[in-house]
C-alpha cells in the first residue's frame, strides 16, 4: 500500500514531510460539523467554498470540517486559524464579511464575536469565559483537525505515543505507567485503568486470546462527551486502544471492538474511516509500524438500550444475546467476552492514554486531586469532560482538571443560572447520579468526593437546576426513566423501582402518607444493596440524595400537601388576585374556558375545571395570577 | 495457590457461620450450602440449569479479606477461605423486602405466600397493581432455562424489559416450538404454567400450546404428544413409526 509507514522512524520522517508541506501561517477556517450541522453548519461550508472559489482563493485558504468545539449552544461555531479567532452563531450571510475582513485584511467582524457579561468582545477562544477556565487537553485538537484526515492527526503529533510505546517500552512498563498515572475509568465506576490492564494481562487464557473493547455506548440522556471525541478526534481513541492492546499482551488476533451507540451514525462513520486509514498507514492490523505487533479493531453497533452500556450486558450483546447484565463475581478481566480475559474501557479513558505517554507521568499526576503514588485509588488525576446542561447560561462540553469546584464549573464556565434565578441543585453522573445542593457548591469534583456526597462521577453528565425545580419531581423523573431502562432481571431492581415510582407518584399527586419517606428510604436501601448490577445499585441515588438534601421539600409535599417549587400540579392552585385589570387575555387563552369576568373587572377561575396548565399565568401582563 | 490457578471443581474449604465446610472451587455457593444442609430460601435456582440471579432471595453475607458484603449465593462462586454468614441482620432486612416485593408482584401464588410466611413475612406495604392481582409468575426464568438448556426446544423466552418484562410464548401466540414435554411445568416454582389433558390433546396453558396425543398401538392409551415424539425422534435419527408403543407395552 502506497501510504504504509513501515517503521517507527518512518513515522517521524512522514510527519516531517507533512509539516514541511504545510505552511503554519496558512489561514484555515475551522467549522464545527458535528452537532452544529443542526444549526446549518454544512450550509456555511458550502457558502465558504463558493465564496472562496468566486474570489479565486480556494488554493490559498483551507476549510476544515471539524468535530464539536464544546460551546454548542453558540453554534454554528467557526474558528479562524492560526490566529484562533472565534466566531459564534455564524450565518451564511456572514461568510463574505469573514472572508473580506478577517481572512484578507486580518480585521475582526465584531458582530460575530462573543461578548462577555460586561459586553466586552472576546476575539479568541481563550478570551471567552466558557473556554478560559477550562483545561482542554482531550478536546484540544477538536477545533484543529479534520477527523477524516489521518494526516492532520499525524501532523499534530498523533501516533507518536504509539511509536514510543512499541519501540521504547515493554508491555509491563506500560501497564506500570498507566497504573502509576492514577488514570481511573471515565465510564462510570472510576476503576483504576492500570489495575484493570494488569489483571487482564495476568489472567490465564488457554489459547492466549484476550479481548480489548472500547465502551462507546453513551446512553445517558444529555451526555455527548464520548461522541464528541469520536466524531472530532477518532484516532486519539484508536491510538489509546492499540497501546492498551500491546500493554495487555494481545496476541494479534482476534480483533478488538468499539461498541458504539446505535444512535450515533456519524461516530460510526468517522470511526470507520479512521480505522480504514490507520490500516492503510500500517498503524493498525498486521505488523504495526514494522514492529511485529498486530492488532485490529472492529465496530459493533450498540443494542439500543441504556443497560447495554453495562460491561457484562455489552459483552452479551456483542455475542448476539439479549443485553442483560450478569453477576460479576468472576471478573470480566478473567472471563469476559466469549469467556476470555477482556479489558473494557470507556472512550475517554482510552483517549487519555496517548496523552499520558506523550507528556509523561509527572504532567498527568500533576493535574487533579489526591496522591496516587503507590495507590491508584488514592486520588483522581487528569481532566474530565462534563456535559453541562440545564438551567445554566453556557451549555456545552466542558473539560476541567479533576478537583475543579462545582461553583467554578457552573458559574465561571457555565456563566451562572439563566435569567439570574437562584441555583438549587446540580445532578452529576447521569440518570442515576445524585442531586447536590448549594451548600456543596465549593466541593471539589473528583471520584471520591462525589461518591461521599451521595452522587457519582458517572460518565460526566451535569444537569443544573434552578429554584423553579421541584426536587421530588426530579427524583420521580429519574426513577421512572430507570424503571423503564432496567433490564428487569432481578426483583429488587424491576419491582423495587416500580414501587419507588408508585410511592413518589403518590406524593407528587398529593396522596403522600405519613411513613412514606421511611418506606422510600428502606426500599431504596434494598434496591441499592441487593440488585445484581450497577444500574439497580445506583438507581436510588437521585431519590436518596434528594431526601438527604431536600427532606423538607418531601415533608411539605406529604404533610402540607404543598409543592414549594410550584411544580406538582395536584398541589398547586391558580387564582386571580386584585392586580387584575380585567384585560380578558387569560379568559381567551385558557384551554378549559374556566376563567370568567367582565371586561375591566376582576376575573375568577373556576377551580373545578382548571387543569393547572399555567397558561393564564404565562399570558397575564399584570402579575395578577397567583400560584399557591 | 492463588485462586486463579485453582482448577475448577478442586476440593477446598470455606467457612459458614464460622464452621469449616468442604466445597468445590467455583461451584455455586447456594448449591454448596444446600448440599451441606443449610437452609437458604430461593425461587429461581435449579441444579440442572445455569444460574440467573432473578429472585434475590438467596442472600447471604460474604467476606473475603476485610470487605464484607451482601450478595446472592446462587451465582456466587465458592473459593478457598471464603467466609459466609447466613442470617445476618442485613440479610434478614433485605430478604424481608424482597418477599414484600414478590408478594406485590405475585399475590395469587400460594407458594410465594407460604415461603414468605416461613420467613415471617405475611403482608406487603407495596401496591398490588390491577394486572398483578391474579398473577402468580415471578419472572424467575426457570421455565425458559429448562426449555433451552435441558429440553433443547427453545420454545419460550422473556419479552420486554424493565416493568414490561414478561415470560410468554413468542408474540404471545401458541409456542410453535413447544413439544409439550412438561418440563417447564414441573420446574416452575409457582406452578403457574398449567398442563391440561383430554384423551386427544395435551394443552400447555401459559404457552397456548395444544398438542395432539399419540395413542399406544398396543394398549390404546394416549401417552405423549405426537410432536414431541417426532422432534425427539428426529434428534436421534428415528422415525415416528418407531415410537408408536408406550413405555409400558414395550
Ligand atoms: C446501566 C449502565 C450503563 C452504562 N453505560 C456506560 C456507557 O454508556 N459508557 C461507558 O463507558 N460505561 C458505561 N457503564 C460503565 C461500564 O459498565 C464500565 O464500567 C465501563 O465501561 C468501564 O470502563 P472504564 O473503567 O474505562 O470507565 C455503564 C454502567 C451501567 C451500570
Ligand atoms: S439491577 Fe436492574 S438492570 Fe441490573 S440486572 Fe438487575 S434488573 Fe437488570
Ligand atoms: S391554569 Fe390553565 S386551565 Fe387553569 S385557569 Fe389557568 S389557563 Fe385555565
Ligand atoms: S390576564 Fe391577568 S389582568 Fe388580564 S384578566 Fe387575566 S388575570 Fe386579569
Ligand atoms: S413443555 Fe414446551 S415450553 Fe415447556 S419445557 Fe417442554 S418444550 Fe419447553
Ligand atoms: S412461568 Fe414459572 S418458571 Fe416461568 S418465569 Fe414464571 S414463575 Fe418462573
Ligand atoms: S456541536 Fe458544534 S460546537 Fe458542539
Ligand atoms: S436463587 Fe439466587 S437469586 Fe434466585
Amino acid at each position: 500500500m502506497a501510504n504504509r509507514i513501515k517503521s517507527v522512524s518512518d513515522l517521524e520522517v512522514y510527519r516531517k514531510k507533512l509539516l514541511a508541506a504545510r505552511d503554519p501561517k496558512r489561514k484555515t477556517v475551522a467549522i464545527c460539523t458535528s452537532g452544529c450541522t443542526a444549526y446549518g453548519s454544512m450550509k456555511l461550508n458550502t457558502a465558504f467554498r463558493e465564496e472562496l472559489r468566486r474570489r479565486g482563493l480556494e488554493q490559498k485558504i483551507d476549510i476544515k470540517l471539524t468535530g464539536c468545539h464544546g460551546y454548542c449552544e453558540r453554534g454554528p461555531l467557526v474558528v479562524i486559524h492560526p490566529a484562533g479567532i472565534f466566531y459564534q452563531r455564524v450565518k451564511v450571510e456572514d461568510v463574505p464579511q469573514i472572508i473580506e475582513r478577517t481572512l484578507l485584511k486580518d480585521e475582526l467582524v465584531e458582530s460575530l464575536l462573543f461578548k462577555d457579561a460586561d459586553g466586552k468582545p472576546c476575539p479568541h477562544e481563550d478570551d471567552v469565559p466558557f473556554y478560559k477556565h477550562q483545561m482542554r487537553v482531550l478536546l484540544a485538537n477538536n477545533s484543529r483537525l479534520d477527523p477524516t484526515s489521518l494526516d492532520d492527526y499525524i501532523a499534530l503529533g498523533g501516533y507518536q505515543s504509539l511509536a514510543k510505546a512499541l519501540s521504547k517500552h515493554t508491555p509491563e512498563a506500560l501497564v506500570k505507567l498507566i497504573k502509576d498515572s492514577g488514570l481511573r475509568g471515565r465510564g462510570g465506576g472510576g476503576f483504576p485503568a492500570g489495575v484493570k490492564w494488569e489483571s487482564c494481562r495476568k489472567a490465564p487464557s488457554a489459547d492466549g486470546v484476550r479481548y480489548i473493547i472500547c465502551n462507546a455506548d453513551e446512553g445517558d440522556p444529555g451526555a455527548f462527551m464520548d461522541r464528541a471525541v469520536m466524531e472530532g478526534n477518532p484516532h486519539l481513541v484508536l491510538e489509546g486502544m492499540i497501546i492498551g492492546a500491546f500493554a495487555i499482551g494481545h496476541p494479534g488476533d482476534p480483533r478488538g471492538y468499539i461498541y458504539i451507540r446505535n444512535e450515533y451514525p456519524l461516530a460510526v462513520e468517522r470511526v470507520g474511516i479512521a480505522l480504514q486509514q490507520a490500516r492503510e498507514y500500517g498503524l493498525l492490523g498486521k505488523d504495526i509500524l514494522g514492529t511485529g505487533f498486530s492488532f485490529d479493531i472492529k465496530v459493533n453497533k450498540g443494542g439500543g438500550a441504556f443497560v447495554c452500556g453495562e460491561s457484562t450486558a455489552l459483552m452479551a450483546s456483542i455475542e448476539g444475546d439479549v443485553g442483560e447484565p450478569r453477576a460479576k463475581h468472576i471478573h470480566t478481566v478473567e472471563q469476559g467476552l466469549y469467556d476470555k480475559p477482556t479489558n473494557l474501557n470507556n472512550v475517554e479513558t482510552w483517549a487519555n492514554v496517548p496523552l499520558i505517554l506523550e507528556r509523561g507521568l509527572e504532567w498527568f499526576t500533576g493535574i487533579g486531586t489526591g496522591d496516587v503514588k503507590d495507590n491508584p485509588w488514592g486520588g483522581s488525576k487528569g481532566t474530565k469532560i462534563f456535559a453541562l446542561v440545564g438551567k445554566v447560561n453556557n451549555t456545552g462540553l466542558v473539560e476541567v482538571p479533576m478537583g475543579a469546584s462545582l461553583r467554578d464549573i457552573i458559574f465561571k464556565i457555565g456563566g451562572g443560572i439563566i435569567g439570574g434565578k437562584k441555583f438549587k441543585a446540580v445532578q452529576t453522573g447521569g440518570p442515576s447520579g445524585g442531586c447536590l445542593p448549594d451548600s456543596l457548591l465549593d466541593m471539589t469534583v473528583d471520584f471520591d468526593k462525589l461518591s461521599e456526597a451521595g452522587s457519582m462521577m458517572g460518565s460526566g453528565g451535569m444537569i443544573v437546576m434552578d429554584e423553579s425545580t421541584c426536587m421530588v419531581d426530579v427524583a420521580r423523573y429519574f426513577l421512572h426513566f430507570l424503571a423503564e431502562e432496567s433490564c428487569g432481571k432481578c426483583v429488587t431492581c424491576r419491582e423495587g423501582l416500580v414501587q419507588l415510582c408508585v410511592i413518589v407518584d403518590r406524593i407528587c399527586a398529593g396522596q403522600g402518607k405519613a411513613g412514606d419517606l421511611e418506606l422510600l428510604e428502606e426500599l431504596g436501601n434494598t434496591v441499592a444493596d441487593a440488585s445484581l448490577c450497577a444500574l439497580g445499585q445506583t438507581a436510588p441515588n437521585p431519590l436518596r440524595s434528594t431526601i438527604r438534601y431536600f427532606r423538607e421539600e418531601y415533608e411539605r409535599h406529604i404533610r402540607d400537601k404543598r409543592c414549594p417549587a410550584k411544580v406538582c400540579k395536584a398541589l398547586i392552585t391558580f387564582s386571580i388576585n386584585d392586580k387584575c385589570t380585567g384585560c380578558t387575555i387569560c379568559a381567551k387563552k385558557c384551554p378549559q374556558s374556566c376563567i370568567s369576568g367582565e371586561k375591566k373587572k376582576l376575573h375568577t377561575i373556576d377551580q373545578s375545571k382548571c387543569i393547572k396548565c399555567g397558561v393564564c399565568n404565562d399570558v397575564c401582563n399584570f402579575d395578577a395570577v397567583s400560584v399557591e | 495457590m492463588s485462586h486463579e490457578d485453582t482448577p475448577k471443581g478442586a476440593k477446598i474449604t470455606f467457612q459458614v457461620d464460622g464452621r469449616a465446610c468442604e466445597g468445590f472451587h467455583h461451584e455455586s455457593l447456594l448449591g454448596a450450602l444446600r448440599r451441606l444442609g443449610f437452609e437458604v430460601p430461593s425461587l429461581c435456582f435449579h441444579e440442572a440449569v445455569s444460574t440467573y440471579g432473578a429472585c434475590r432471595l438467596c442472600l447471604v453475607e460474604v467476606q473475603k479479606g476485610r470487605k464484607s458484603r451482601i450478595t446472592t449465593s446462587c451465582n456466587f462462586p465458592v473459593t478457598a477461605g471464603l467466609q459466609v454468614r447466613l442470617d445476618t441482620p442485613a440479610v434478614q432486612q433485605n430478604r424481608k423486602i424482597v418477599f414484600q416485593l414478590l408478594l406485590a408482584k405475585a399475590p395469587a401464588s400460594p407458594e410465594v405466600r407460604a415461603l414468605a410466611a416461613e420467613y415471617g413475612v405475611h403482608s406487603t406495604p407495596y401496591k398490588v397493581s390491577e394486572e398483578a392481582k391474579d398473577n402468580k409468575c415471578i419472572l424467575c426464568g426457570l421455565c425458559a432455562r429448562v426449555c433451552t438448556e435441558v429440553v433443547g426446544a427453545n420454545a419460550i423466552a422473556f419479552s420486554g424489559r424493565g416493568s414490561h418484562k414478561d415470560m410468554v410464548a413468542p408474540y404471545d401466540e401458541a409456542a410453535e416450538a413447544c413439544i409439550g414435554c412438561g418440563a417447564c411445568v414441573e420446574v416452575c416454582p409457582t406452578h403457574c404454567i398449567g398442563l391440561r389433558e383430554t384423551p386427544e390433546i395435551r394443552t400447555i396453558e401459559k404457552w397456548h400450546r395444544d398438542l395432539p396425543l399419540q395413542k399406544c398401538e398396543k394398549c390404546g392409551r394416549p401417552f405423549a404428544p405426537t410432536f414431541q415424539l417426532m422432534t425427539l425422534g428426529k434428534r436421534v435419527g428415528m422415525k415416528l413409526s418407531d415410537f408408536k408403543v408406550c413405555n409400558d407395552c414395550r
